[in-house]
């Protein structure tokens, strides 16, 4: 008996691949890809090595493939315990985690985790299972309990201080509540008050950003961060130099960039985490517009094919599970190349499959791996 | 409370599509963003990001040496390993980055402060020196700690030292480090020249010019000694860190400087003046070529080079005997009785007295309601022109003046050098005094003052009033007759020397114009400075000397003492006279003329003139006096 070694690939492959869905599969292949091509570039002169950059891939899929496995009616049923779990691990950081860098955001239990990171997915879990368990005797005051299932982990990730995962997890929670059918007569004004409060910022950003004046609510250092935003030659040399330099970085990379390995910002070490949070810096650097066109193209793509994920989904549940995953990574897409290019504040957001990073990488790959169960599982389900 | 209809799919859907729109619009966004960065800013990130990238290194030029007219070397450089500091990297905490530093290697308090006030006038660029002269221990030291300070590092970095430290201090001047007024000054420089030629360009790279001539030689022949500082392109790392060269252009040194001085006449002058202030001038006649030019008291340039530092600064600028002033260039003098020889010449020229016409001299001159008195009580009695400058009459004088008149001084005087500038090598140069009726007009703003009044003529004859010459000029002078009216400009420097091919260019100049002097004339003053020399006043000084010199002392009243008599210990020091005295030798043919200036030491005979017998013996006998130390060539 003989089998062509072609075929044993073919099966080994097939094992891998079967039930996930092929076009998202694609999509995140392809992403991988320019992950790890820019990864192989922006890590030069850094500590990490490929080989922890392979492993942290590898990682990511297996989670997606075990996760992908998984029939929602279990991540369903465990959600509630998740993000109890979650809670009580944020209770637990909040009495005696480890402080690093002025912020009390890890929790030692052998290894040193971040709780924060598990509410990223735990959120939208327990607030898709709130709206299932209510599906067809929603009342408006559904809202308010969802408000507060929002708020309790949100405020202790705040309290951290860590405002960039709290926004994060805020924006997870609320995506399933405005999905889950939230009047538009309340998310208007809202919107709108937003939308005026970021006009006032930008018009008198000289008159508030004056040293001496004391934002309510606001630590310093945020405030700083919003005020470099407004102008970063303010602080050329300290938190404005992140900015402006992955900014020059961006420009000079012009239309087809300066080629692979070829970044002078990246290279000569004027971009701060180039491998990490600033990874699209070097990126863009090296491969210019047109590379950032696919690199967006890319994205959309994968949005577009998890929100369609979700559409299809049998029930309420899937549906809003999978939409506000997808949401997460479009929101990490966004953010973070927006604070890259100097559209938003600087925020700690990794851009998601390219950015260096374990947990990262194994959120996302949860979270993808939440999109393939939803779809394999789409008929099992139906009733 | 409002019940809500039960979410169906058809919403569901609409919310998706509505999500998609946002994100959708989102995208768009950041597309706009990142074609305006990259697409219509382009240029100028592209810009900024070589500005980030490439720095020029500079490579300062080998200065050029400085080497007296027999070869001895007087301003040389040396190499020292160099704590060097990047200014960029410091800011602000200066004091935390020296005292980590100092845990690694010494650093004094002296350091310390020149570090801080380069820092403070460079407006933080460029690398600074913390420490020279590092030794093996201390540079293996650091090397093994560099990790511990970005932006520190040892270089090999050349240093201006002047071996014989404070001799002939005042003509070879001090470098310093390039200040905010050098920079500016360079830079209007450079916009003066043509923006074509690339000499003027690369000399324009100010970042590779760390040291400046202040003063002196070294400031008057700066742009010959400085050489064109090179520079390499280097890559460098957000730290500063250079990563590869891409391009580098090599300096051109500086030139050497031969100067026409002959510095072990200059060590002996200084030597033989002690501690007496005043200045001393040589100049070889035929050339015009300085021999000496010496101004006591001295100070170290090696203090100045890398910033002097405070308290040295404080003493020599709040000494009373000014060790910082150029005497000869600058300080001007009434040139007292030296000025009888040259006073003399005149009457001979304008045919105002013969040399065997005689006057009489009662031992005082009567002028209008005044009375001017010779020195000698009882007068010198029956004096011709010989006798009136052996022995120094005072009335001869007053009579001669009062017959030429002030512009008829003036008119002779001025074409040998008195009151005005000599042109020699070196900034700064005093202009002095030639009175005459312009002059004055010139000068005076009232109406009653511009007035030139007779009674003003009569000192003049004997070098005082309103005459007030440099010591220079006065051996300008001396030259010129010396030279029969040839008038050679007085420099400093003679060649410069290519470093490599030892090629020496000559500077000197060619004569400046001739006097129409006769040659009888001139001799008939010569003799009488001769017999000075025999029978004189400065006899003793010149006694036993193999050699034939003309001499004339001089005493220049440094205030009226309102007709009381002159007690020479009895005045304050400072108040004491001048001692002059000027000299030409060997008298058949000049090979050096002098005039000298001893501040606050009273009769010339008994002070200038020794020196001027010492120096003469050295010069043209090659003879060294007992009492001054050999010359020893600096190791």
């Amino acid at each position: 008996m003989e089998k062509s070694p072609l075929k044993k690939i073919r099966a080994v492959f097939a094992l891998f691949t079967s039930g996930l869905d092929q076009r998202l599969g694609l999509i995140l292949l392809g992403l991988a890809i320019v992950g790890f091509c820019t990864f192989l570039s922006a890590s030069q002169a850094t500590p990490v090595s490929i080989e922890d950059e392979l492993r942290n891939l590898a990682l990511s899929f297996v989670v997606m493939w075990i996760v992908s496995r998984i029939p929602p009616k279990w991540l369903e049923l465990a959600a509630v315990w998740i993000y109890g779990f979650g809670v009580a691990l944020l209770v637990a950081v909040a009495v005696f985690g480890l402080i690093k860098k002025g912020a009390r955001r890890w929790l030692n239990i052998g290894v040193v985790i971040q709780p924060s990171e598990i509410m990223k997915i735990a959120m939208p879990l327990m607030l898709a299972w709130y709206f299932q368990k209510r599906e067809g005797i929603q009342k408006s005051w559904d809202y308010g309990v969802a408000a507060v299932i929002l708020a309790i982990p949100v405020f202790l990730i705040a309290r951290q201080p860590d405002l960039g995962t709290a926004l994060l997890v805020t924006a997870a929670g609320m995506y399933v509540i405005i999905l889950a059918g939230l009047p538009w007569k309340w998310i208007l004004p809202f919107v709108g008050v937003g939308f005026f409060g970021i006009v006032l910022i930008v018009i008198f950003g000289n008159t508030i950003c004056a040293p001496d004046l004391a934002w309510p609510f606001v630590h310093d250092y945020q405030k700083h961060r919003i005020c470099t935003l407004l102008d970063p030659s303010s602080d050329p040399l300290g938190k404005g130099f992140h900015t402006i330099q992955s900014m020059i970085a961006i420009g000079s990379g012009g239309l087809l960039g300066k080629g692979w390995f070829q970044g002078t910002q990246a290279h000569l070490e004027f971009i701060p985490e180039k491998h990490t949070d600033f990874v699209f810096a070097v990126f863009s650097e090296e491969f210019g517009l047109v590379g950032n066109l696919i690199l967006l193209a890319l994205f959309f793509a994968l949005i577009k094919r998890g929100l369609a994920i979700s559409a299809g989904a049998p029930n309420l549940f899937t549906r809003l599970l999978g939409a506000s995953v997808t949401m997460i990574f479009f929101t990490y897409a966004f953010v973070n190349i927006g604070m890259v290019s100097g559209l938003l504040p600087v925020v700690g957001v990794p851009l998601p499959f390219i950015s260096y990073g374990g947990t990262a990488l194994v959120t996302l790959g949860f979270g993808a791996g939440i999109l393939m169960s939803i779809h394999r599982h789409r008929r099992l389900v139906q009733s | 409370m409002v019940a809500f209809k039960k979410p169906n799919l058809d919403s569901f859907q609409k919310r998706i599509h509505i999500a998609t729109l946002f994100v959708t619009v989102c995208f768009l966004l950041l597309a706009t963003r990142l074609v305006w960065l990259q697409v219509i800013q382009h240029g100028r990130y592209s810009l900024l990001a070589e500005n980030n990238r490439i720095a020029l290194v500079p490579a300062p030029a080998n200065r050029g040496l400085l080497i007296d007219r027999s070869g001895i070397v007087i301003g040389r450089n040396y190499s020292a390993l160099t704590l060097e500091v990047n200014a960029e990297e410091v800011k602000g905490n200066v004091d935390d980055l020296i005292n980590q530093l100092s845990e690694v290697i010494q650093i004094s308090p002296r350091d310390r402060r020149n570090f801080k006030r380069s820092l403070e006038d460079s407006r933080n660029m460029g690398t600074f020196p913390l420490r020279s002269m590092l030794n093996e221990t201390e540079t293996a030291r650091f090397m093994a700690n560099r990790y511990r300070f970005p932006g520190v590092d040892i270089r090999a970095r050349s240093f201006r030292e002047y071996p014989y430290n404070e001799l002939a201090s005042h003509l070879i001047g001090y470098i310093g480090r390039v200040s905010q007024k050098d920079k500016e000054r360079m830079q209007a420089e450079i916009g003066d020249a043509k923006s074509d030629d690339p000499d003027a360009l690369q000399s324009s790279f100010l970042p590779g010019i760390q040291y400046v001539g202040k003063i002196g030689l070294e400031q008057k022949y700066e742009s010959v000694l400085r050489g064109v500082p090179g520079y390499d392109q280097v890559e460098i790392t957000a730290g500063g860190r250079p990563v590869r060269t891409l391009s580098s252009s090599p300096s051109i040194p500086g030139k050497n400087v031969v100067l026409s001085v002959d510095i072990k006449l200059q060590y002996l002058v200084e030597q033989l003046y002690g501690n007496f202030r005043g200045a001393f001038v040589a100049i070889e006649p035929q050339t015009g070529d300085v021999l000496a030019f010496v101004s006591k008291p001295n100070f170290n340039p090696n203090d100045f080079v890398e910033g002097i530092d405070a308290v040295t600064w404080k003493e020599l600028n709040d000494s009373p005997s000014k060790p910082l002033y150029n005497r000869p260039l600058k300080g001007i003098y009434p040139p007292g009785s030296t000025y009888k020889p040259f006073m003399a010449l005149a009457a001979l020229e304008n045919k105002k007295r013969t040399p065997s016409q005689t006057i009489f001299d009662p031992g005082y001159f009567d002028f209008g309601n005044h009375t001017f008195r010779d020195d000698k009580k009882g007068g010198h009695g029956t004096v011709d022109m010989q006798k009136s400058i052996v022995e120094s009459c005072d009335t001869y004088y007053y009579m001669l003046a009062r017959d030429m008149g002030v512009d008829m001084i003036a008119k002779f005087m001025k074409p040998l050098g008195f009151g005005q500038i000599t042109g020699i090598d070196l900034e700064g140069e005093a202009r002095g005094v030639l009175p005459s009726t312009d002059w004055k007009k010139n000068t005076f703003k009232k109406p009653e003052q511009q007035k030139w009044y007779e009674g003003e003529t009569i000192s003049l004859g004997i070098g005082q009033g309103y005459n007030a010459f440099t010591i220079l000029q006065l051996a300008h002078a001396i030259a010129n007759v010396a030279n029969n009216g040839v008038v050679m400009k007085p420099h400093l420097v003679k060649a410069i020397e290519d470093p490599f091919t030892r090629h020496r260019e000559l500077t000197t100049p060619k004569e400046s114009y001739r006097i129409d002097l006769s040659p009888e004339n001139i001799a008939v003053i010569k003799n009488a400075m001769i017999e000075v020399n025999r029978s004189g006043t400065s006899a003793a000084a010149f006694q036993g000397a193999d050699y034939v010199a003309g001499g004339k002392t001089g005493t220049a009243q440094v205030f009226s003492l309102n007709s009381k008599e002159y007690k020479h210990g009895a005045t304050a020091e400072f108040l004491r006279d001048h001692a002059l005295f000027i000299a030409f030798a060997p008298a058949d043919k000049p090979t050096i003329v002098i005039a000298m200036v001893v501040e606050n030491a009273g009769f010339g005979a008994q002070y200038a003139a020794p020196i001027a017998r010492k120096a003469l013996d050295y010069y043209i006998d090659g003879k060294w006096p007992k009492e001054v130390p050999e010359w020893k060539r600096a190791p």
